[in-house]
């Protein structure tokens, strides 16, 4: 019996009915977890622009998440002249970061992120933003040289090395950038789906059968692994910006 | 011929993908397994000789994590488009 358990289908997991309008302009959870997440984004950027001596509050947090992402990211994937992107990629932080914990607040528990939508159109903002700033860095001409044209190669591998590097840097890397974050956080949500299914299957058939500790204790388990992983992947999300915009602005050839 | 494309013409023909998809993704984890085992246990190696370089390893074990990952994340998604 236990067997028969069925799995909803995958339209279940991640779609949601409008609250408001309909199908294109409709507002339904997610767009309000996008809501959520950049008012308090926002409110980050807001409530910690105090300049007191001894932080307090919001202050606290928004001097932790600064020093994080100068000394974690900038500073290790741009360098110095990396630190006018800092606002950029705390802001990148900050509103992943809040779209993916609703993936484990009580009640709420989806992931934002989970439906392609918002991690492409990141992905895009760090595209246009990335090879922007290498335009503006080399100009046009010059960038394309300096991101297609690898120094120090025989000119017969030029043939073979341009096209690979063009499809690297120009079609795949937004594209795994998309997939990692959406793919990251849609299964987490179906990880636990499966073993919420499961416990509420087994509480179904009789509320001593929960006492099995497996599918139970499993969702508590993996509800903290998700915890972990809601950081992570803001984490690495923006580091990853942060090194497209450093390969971009680099001099180094 | 795109996946999905593909996806109905072996429903047309009455084949169950469902187990062929899964397969194919346990093939697909494999590689990525044992580049993050590697990738990590050698990071970790590193962090434990030289202290003062775990900063700098952490940034970079991180960053070939997302590299790594990024395979089996696009066999999971390849999963549900064969599905």
């Amino acid at each position: 019996m236990i067997l028969g358990v069925d799995f909803p289908p995958l339209s279940h997991v991640v779609n949601w009915p409008e609250f408001v309008g309909d199908d294109t302009w409709g507002i339904n959870k997610v767009v309000l977890i996008y809501f959520i997440a950049a008012i308090l984004t926002m409110m980050i950027f807001i409530l910690g622009n105090k300049k007191q001596l001894v932080p307090t509050g919001a202050q606290n947090l928004a001097e932790v998440a600064v020093e994080f992402v100068e000394d974690g990211i900038v500073m290790e994937t741009i360098g110095p002249k990396g630190l006018k992107y800092t606002p950029l990629l705390i802001s990148f932080f900050f509103f992943i970061f809040f779209c993916n914990i609703f993936e484990i607040v009580p009640v709420i528990q989806m992931p934002a992120t989970a439906r392609i939508a918002l991690p492409l159109v990141l992905s895009l903002i760090a595209y246009v933003i990335y090879h922007g700033s290498g335009v503006k860095e080399h100009g046009p001409f010059g960038y394309i040289k300096h991101a297609l044209i690898v120094p120090g190669l025989p000119f017969a591998l030029h043939f073979l090395v341009v096209p690979i590097e063009f499809i690297s840097k120009f079609l795949v890397q937004p594209f795994s950038h998309t997939v990692r974050l959406f793919a990251n956080l849609l299964a987490g949500h179906i990880l636990l789906v499966t073993f919420a299914t499961l416990s509420s299957a087994l509480w179904a058939l009789g509320p001593g059968l929960v006492i099995l500790p497996l599918p139970a204790l499993a969702v508590v388990a993996f509800t903290a692994f998700e915890l972990l992983v809601s950081v992570l992947q803001a984490y690495v999300f923006t580091l990853l910006a942060g090194v497209y915009i450093g390969a971009a602005i680099s001099h180094e050839h | 011929m795109s996946l999905s494309v593909l996806a109905q013409e072996a429903a047309a023909a009455g084949i169950d993908n469902k187990g062929l998809a899964a397969l194919t993704y346990g093939l697909g984890a494999i590689g990525p397994g044992i580049g993050i085992g590697y990738l990590v246990g050698q990071s970790v190696q590193a962090m434990a000789r030289q202290p003062e370089a775990a900063g700098m390893v952490r940034t970079t074990m991180f960053l070939g994590i997302a590299f790594v990952e990024a395979l089996a994340l696009i066999g999971f998604v390849v999963f549900f488009l064969a599905q």
